[in-house]
């Protein structure tokens, strides 16, 4: 088999934040009913989560699961069981109007954590980061600069970051340009 | 700068999160439709000077679209209303009636 490597293979970067690429992440796009009892459960199989209410985010132990919009999660699992949970997932929602999808080679997951997090991001996307509009579980489908990437705090002053792989080292020159030390501006 | 509250998933959007898609509830002339109809359909645009209603798209975002209502001369956001609908719903007709007296109301120009 072919040895997996992910977008930037782990390049990291010290500005006034920690700026590192995560390595591999299983991820699977579901879409489909969220109403659907036989939805929710495979949800819950395949990721020990219920379904999150609106731009909620919930992981935990390397599993997890996002709000992506009214009929689409992003299902958060280890690597090396993607491929399995994306199958697991499509024959539990057999005959149902549902899709499930893995992604996990298509996208980047970059972290950014410091004490200014916030700030590394707001330079860059359209988003209120205050404290208090933007908190730990809630997730931020947006844009950085110019592309689309999705966010949410993975803990206090941390935050996780997909994007689309092809714009891996866009994302990430950005997210260094932004945290450059001295460029704080102080303000959240 | 403009805002838009995404109706699917509620985050007030600013204008480089979305994408225009146009004037909003036009009525589709497909195959086997007149010719006049079909220009009609394809190239006639109310663009009122003062309420408007448009479809927009949360591109950079949920990526589903909606409709809003909200003012060209202004640019004054009346509201936004799910995509799921053939005309504005009669609520948000109201309250722009109740700011904008002199509209005419929606569908007077049909």
């Amino acid at each position: 088999m072919s040895n997996a490597v992910s977008a930037l293979n782990h390049a990291s970067y010290q500005g006034f934040a920690l700026v590192e690429e995560m390595g591999l992440q299983g991820m699977i796009t579901l879409r489909g009913d969220f109403a659907d009892a036989t939805f929710q459960k495979a949800v819950k199989d395949v990721c020990g989560q219920d379904i999150p209410g609106q731009r909620e985010v919930t992981v935990a132990d390397g599993k997890g699961v996002a709000w992506m919009s009214p009929d689409e999660l992003l299902v958060l699992v280890p690597y090396s069981d993607s491929a399995s949970a994306a199958m697991d997932l499509a024959e539990a929602l057999k005959g149902t109007h549902a899709l499930a999808a893995n992604v996990s080679d298509a996208r980047v997951v970059i972290r950014v954590k410091g004490e200014n997090a916030r700030e590394v991001i707001a330079k860059i996307a359209p988003v209120d980061l205050s404290v208090a509009s933007f908190q730990p579980g809630q997730i931020r489908r947006t844009r950085l600069a110019q592309v689309a990437a999705a966010f949410w705090m993975s803990g206090e002053d941390e935050f996780t970051i997909v994007a689309f792989r092809s714009v891996a080292d866009y994302v990430f020159n950005l997210l260094k340009t932004s945290a450059i030390k001295g460029s704080e501006v102080g303000y959240l | 700068m403009l805002i838009l509250e995404c109706p699917y998933c509620g985050v007030a959007a600013e204008e480089t999160e979305l994408a225009a898609g146009g004037e909003a509830h036009l009525t589709r002339f497909g195959p086997g439709s007149s010719d006049d109809d079909f220009e009609t359909y394809m190239f006639m645009r109310e663009n009122p000077k003062g309420v408007n209603f448009e479809r927009w798209r949360h591109a950079n975002g949920c990526g589903k679209w909606f409709h809003a209502a909200r003012c060209t001369m202004t640019l004054e956001v009346f509201g936004t209303y799910s995509a799921q609908t053939y005309e504005p719903p009669a609520d948000l007709i109201k309250a722009i009636k109740k700011k904008r007296p002199d509209w005419p109301g929606y569908g007077a120009h049909k």
